[in-house]
């Protein structure tokens, strides 16, 4: 058993020792920041949030009231971006994953996908407006930033939800096919079902990074600020993140409007932390039912 | 011509430009276990899988000659492929269950061929499981996750999911390769119980196998057909050297 001198053998534990340090602060230092940036967003913004300050529109040039038409704002244009894109986007996938043939095209697409994911929003933006609010006459409209946002979110669709029916084992398409199922019967009944966790995850970070994003809502139909709610979807809107935004940055009593500012911010980050909690629900609900994952 | 032989005529195979199958005839009698042994990579997999087609799915392939069953080519453009792979059933190398009910993995070929529903669903799916002698083993946990059974449980799982579609051919494709002996044996003995019934052509690397389940044997190696005969006759006078060799353990 001791085959090693004691010198040696402690030297090899006290390496050990060091690389988990080494592997293990990066995580500390990370997770520090992260908590620290939530702890400061809450402790100043906690107590502007109130029943009021989230069912009531805004007054007194933005320095009291609430920010209810920026909520609804925010959820209306990730309701039209999702309704555009996780049809197309999971379609695309499942023609992706399973029935795109393996060659030069199929390849391109796919690395085309990876790269649109990667493209900064702002560019997303300006091609909004030209192709949405210019081009088919949209205007600046909650229908044209949701669907700006719906393009942006589109390549993430697509690919996390080809990587989830990728990761699904060919055994389970072979045996459907050999009891005599189409391609099709195979796909729905035995691929799909199973993807379906690694589909919603990305389906849910792509709305928790929708409901975040300015720069795509910025030229195409946010507004700074309008007293009623968005009635049809071709009017102006509030929007979360472009209300912080100008209330950091462009009101003019900066320091009356820094409260509601961090309420803002912190009723965003609880929205989104609410997407990514039913996110994480579903899949463990959906996890333990799919048994072959363990 | 009785029900569920297969002929094979001058079946030639690629993949790509690799020519896997060569010119190989064979005919295969109906009710009898047919073996196919060889060393690994001689194509005997591959054999086995042009039968239901299973090759279809491997993009760059190219057959020639003729597969018929009860006289039918099954590579002709009238042949249904769906209907073919619900008359030739196959049991993988790997035991496959779908991650469902035990009750689930056997009632999805009823269901999507239709064949049955409510309460003779039920009964479809307790024959299967009665054939695959599963159902006392199962039959008060028909609801639990296949995955929960054994290996070789589940491998007799993907014989009933296979047999509850009523097939005249069953295919097995080293169906014991993952198993421990006694779940082996279990499923020998279950072999050898449906050959009266069903045409069954098993592909083994392992001759003992063969020479215990089966009436037939036929001998593969780089892709070509050495040796076919009654199993008796291969592993007590066969025709070829290499047969010989391959038997007393030369190679394998």
């Amino acid at each position: 058993m001791n085959s090693l001198p004691a010198d040696r053998r402690r030297r090899k534990y006290f390496l050990s020792n060091v690389y988990f340090l080494f592997l293990a602060v990066p995580v500390i230092i990370f997770l520090v920041f992260v908590a620290y940036m939530v702890f400061y967003l809450f402790r100043n913004g906690i107590n502007v949030i109130s029943w009021e300050f989230i069912t009531r529109p805004p007054e007194r040039g933005m320095t009291a009231g609430g920010i209810l038409p920026c909520i609804v704002g925010t959820l209306y244009v990730t309701l039209v971006s999702l309704i555009f894109s996780i049809p197309i986007g999971v379609f695309a996938a499942i023609y992706l994953a399973e029935y795109a043939p393996n060659n030069l095209l199929t390849r391109m697409i796919r690395s085309a996908v990876r790269s649109l994911a990667g493209i900064p929003s702002i560019v997303y933006g300006l091609f909004g407006v030209a192709l949405f609010v210019r081009g088919v006459h949209l205007g600046l409209s909650v229908l044209a930033s949701g669907l700006t946002l719906g393009l942006m979110n589109l390549p993430w669709i697509i690919a996390t939800a080809e990587e989830a029916l990728s990761s699904i084992p060919g055994s389970f398409r072979e045996g459907a096919l050999a009891v005599g199922a189409t391609k099709w019967e195979a796909i729905r009944h035995n691929v799909l079902p199973f993807a379906f966790p690694g589909i919603l995850t990305g389906i849910l970070l792509a709305l928790a990074r929708t409901m975040g994003e300015t720069a795509p809502i910025l030229f195409t139909g946010v507004t700074y600020f309008t007293r009623e709610l968005p009635r049809s979807p071709l009017q102006k809107f509030m929007a979360l993140p472009y209300h912080l935004f100008a209330l950091a940055t462009q009101h003019d009593q900066l320091m009356k409007a820094r409260p509601i500012a961090f309420g803002t911010a912190a009723v965003l980050l609880i929205l989104v932390l609410m997407f990514d909690g039913v996110a994480f629900l579903l899949r463990m609900r959906i996890a333990t039912a799919n048994k072959w994952q363990v | 011509m009785e029900k569920g032989r297969i002929e094979i005529q001058q079946l030639n195979l690629w993949f790509g430009t690799n020519h896997v199958l060569r010119d190989i005839s064979l005919s295969i009698p109906a009710r009898s276990v047919t073996a196919i042994m060889g060393p690994s990579g001689c194509g005997k997999s591959t054999l086995l899988r042009c039968i239901n087609r299973m090759n279809d799915l491997i993009s760059d392939t190219r057959i020639t000659g003729r597969i018929l069953i009860d006289g039918r080519d099954i590579f002709s453009p009238e042949t249904d492929v769906i209907e073919l792979r619900k008359r030739v059933g196959m049991v993988f190398q790997k035991p496959n269950p779908f991650p469902k009910s035990i009750f689930e993995n056997i009632a999805f070929g009823i269901r999507i061929h239709r064949l049955a529903h409510g309460r003779e669903l039920k009964e479809r799916v307790e024959r299967a499981l009665r054939q695959a002698n599963l159902w006392e083993e199962v039959k008060d946990r028909l609801h639990d996750n296949a995955f929960s059974l054994s290996g070789g449980q589940q491998q007799r799982l993907c014989l009933a999911r296979c047999l509850a579609v009523e097939p005249e051919i069953i295919l097995l494709d080293e169906p014991a390769s993952a198993l421990d002996p006694h779940s082996t044996a279990r499923l020998e003995e279950l072999i050898i119980q449906l050959k009266n019934e069903y045409t069954i052509v098993i592909v083994t690397h392992n001759m003992q196998q063969a020479a215990r389940v089966s009436d037939y044997c036929a001998f593969v190696m780089l892709g070509e057909l050495v040796e076919f005969n009654r199993t008796e006759k291969v592993f007590t006078n066969p025709n070829d050297r290499r047969t010989e060799d391959f038997l007393g353990g030369k190679f394998g």
